[in-house]
């Protein structure tokens, strides 16, 4: 898609450079002359915001990571002493943990975006498929970060999760207690936590390269589902998505700087003021915001799943809800197999624009569910919302691609361009899409 | 070496074999310390020994938690209510059935009935909140399973009953939690 290269160095240390290592071709060639669809909207500017994100939380990291100290009774009173005492370690520390949030923030919208416009079809599936494992390591990353401050719902988080590995059978309260260094949560899991917490962003910002990588390869979808067939259907990265980008970025900033500044604690939980207690469970654990549609999925799983009318069970309702939270974010890697419909983009499939505005409403529902007690009228509605999310990956993705009848859509990026620009580009709209599609 | 026996089988292919077979035991004996330190150290492994404790102060109906190799442990006096409802409460009402009187322990010669059992959630280690209504002893904070005075599962998810520790009545007032019989 990048065609040749249009790099042409003038300076006589870039001409001796280009001949040598050539990075600033590969960069000039990568975000300046790349050439991206004419009609990318807002939402196409997440994935740019997730790379400023990223280097955020690493930048802050590595300075906080000066001033703590991964011991289990010394870092609660660290973090506290960086963020009253530590020149500017209030707004650091802030800026690191609402961070985190608004990195969370991106990425779903970012998923969400991929799931609307079907940027995980051919020839996009391994793309898609890198993006679900830098959102798995976001989550270990994130996860094991809140563990850090070793407060109460620290220490509660990290025993929560880390007994998802002991329903493991036979083996599970042996691995689980490899990941913790010991027979329950202590100071070796503290110091773990701390050296992979530091680890894993820059095994992110791996794959985050392998991800920009495949793009580049296969060139960015767009909200047509169009592919680039001319020219005239792209212009270049620079100054056009530049410039897009960095708008995004500076209103996204103001979101976040209010957090930061106005609110830092807003998001999290009061009880992280208190520090680690082994001997007392917080009346209410919740996790962070970002976790809270799995763990109403983890929570819906209160039965044993066995032979019915007989007494055996193949798997309680402890291995039960850790494999239905794993498979909720396992069944996203199968989603360009899953769904079998040969329009990329939702504005062209009518029914799937319903059932996708559905399954985000039961998305954000399940969050909500995943902060309410798991007692009374919650539960029955946890199992309901959790079938209708595996429903809709499982059962509906799958049907539609038979059933749903697309909008006829347009020849190429151009002709819709000019089509809603409104001076009568859409002459030629292809017919046969209008059609059905025969599927064997 | 090979020739006469089987002429499609060199000396290379052996090499190939070998060295192949050679490097998988170099790699296995690399990772092998590297994921052994992961678990509990040695330190840690002998801080697992008994420990006494205390209980001539725990009156009927209190309930004490106590640790013993990092985890908690509850020791609940049981009042005679919850003891006879313990006893008289029906199969039905439990996931993992056990007999109170596999769960419920006593010194012999005092009347003192005692639930010693671990602190930590079956399900996912969360510490339940005592309660006192009737059968009920204890409710997960966490994920809402309940618990019977002796630890019995009455409610998932947790898939088992809190489990007992070994423990010993050293006298009618030290338990010792960590060893079968006195003195161990």
């Amino acid at each position: 898609m990048s065609g040749h290269s249009t790099y042409n160095p003038t300076t006589g240390f870039g001409k001796f450079m280009d001949s040598r290592l050539p990075i600033a071709r590969l960069i000039h060639d990568s975000f300046v002359s790349f050439p991206v669809p004419r009609n990318l909207n807002n939402f196409y500017t997440f994935g740019g915001i997730l790379m400023v994100m990223l280097v955020s939380q690493i930048v802050t990291g590595i300075v906080i990571a000066m001033h703590f100290t991964p011991e289990s009774t010394m870092a609660f009173d660290s973090v506290h002493l960086l963020r009253r005492d530590v020149s500017y370690g209030n707004t650091l520390q802030s800026w690191h943990a609402v961070g985190a949030s608004m990195f969370f923030v991106a990425v779903y919208i970012h998923i969400f975006r991929g799931l609307y416009y079907g940027s995980y079809k051919a020839p996009r599936e391994v793309l898609w498929i890198l993006g679900v494992v830098i959102y798995l390591l976001m989550m270990a990353t994130a996860f094991m970060g809140y563990v850090l401050p070793w407060g109460q719902m620290s220490y509660w988080g990290a025993q929560v999760i880390t007994n998802f590995f002991s329903a493991i059978p036979l083996v599970g309260d042996t691995v689980r207690e490899y990941l913790l260094g010991g027979y329950a949560v202590g100071n070796a899991t503290l110091n773990r936590f701390f050296s992979l917490h530091y680890l894993l962003p820059f095994m992110i910002a791996g794959i985050v390269i392998l991800h920009v990588w495949t793009l580049h390869v296969t060139g960015q979808t767009n909200p047509t589902g169009v592919e680039v067939k001319s020219k005239q259907d792209v212009i270049p990265f620079t100054p056009y998505a530049t410039v897009k980008d960095a708008f995004a970025m500076v209103v996204f900033m103001i979101v976040m700087c209010y957090f930061v500044f106005f609110m830092p604690d807003y998001l999290g939980h009061a009880d992280n003021y208190i520090m680690a207690n082994p001997l007392k469970t917080p009346a209410h654990i919740v996790p962070e915001w970002y976790f809270l549609p799995f763990y109403a999925v983890l929570r819906a799983v209160d039965f044993n799943i066995g032979i019915p009318f007989t007494e055996i069970v193949l798997i309680d309702s402890k291995l039960g809800g850790v494999l239905a939270m794993f498979g909720a974010i396992a069944v996203l890697f199968f989603v360009p197999w899953l769904d079998t419909s040969d329009v990329r983009s939702a504005n062209y499939r009518p029914m799937y624009k319903i059932f996708f505005w559905l399954f985000v409403a039961n998305a954000v529902f399940l969050g909500y569910l995943g902060s309410r007690p798991a007692e009374g009228i919650w539960i029955p509605l946890m199992k309901a919302s959790t079938f209708a999310y595996f429903f809709h990956f499982l059962v509906i993705m799958p049907l539609l691609g038979w059933f749903e009848k697309p909008l006829p859509r347009p020849a190429s990026i151009t002709d819709a361009v000019l089509a809603k620009a409104g001076n009568g580009g859409s002459s030629h709209i292809e017919g046969a899409t209008a059609e059905p599609q025969s599927k064997g | 070496m090979s020739e006469a026996h089987a002429s499609d089988v060199t000396r290379r292919d052996f090499l190939y074999i070998a060295t192949g077979a050679a490097g998988a035991v170099a790699v296995g004996g690399v990772a092998w310390p590297l994921v052994s330190q992961m678990g509990p150290n040695e330190r840690e492994k002998a801080a697992g020994g008994p420990v006494e404790i205390d209980i001539s102060a725990v009156e009927p109906g209190m309930l004490i938690t106590v640790i013993w190799r990092g985890k908690p442990y509850f020791i609940r006096h049981l009042t005679e209510t919850e003891v006879a409802s313990a006893k008289q409460a029906p199969e039905a009402d439990f996931i993992d059935f056990d007999t109170a009187d596999a769960r419920i322990a006593a010194v012999e010669g005092a009347d003192a009935e005692w639930a010693i059992v671990a602190a930590n959630c079956t399900h996912l280690g969360c510490v339940p909140t005592k309660v006192d209504t009737g059968l009920e002893g204890w409710i997960c904070p966490c994920h809402g399973s309940k618990f019977d005075v002796t630890g019995r599962v009455m409610k998932g998810p947790a898939p088992t009953n809190l489990p007992l520790p070994p423990f010993v009545f050293a006298t009618a007032e030290k338990l010792v939690i960590g060893a079968d019989k006195a003195g161990a």
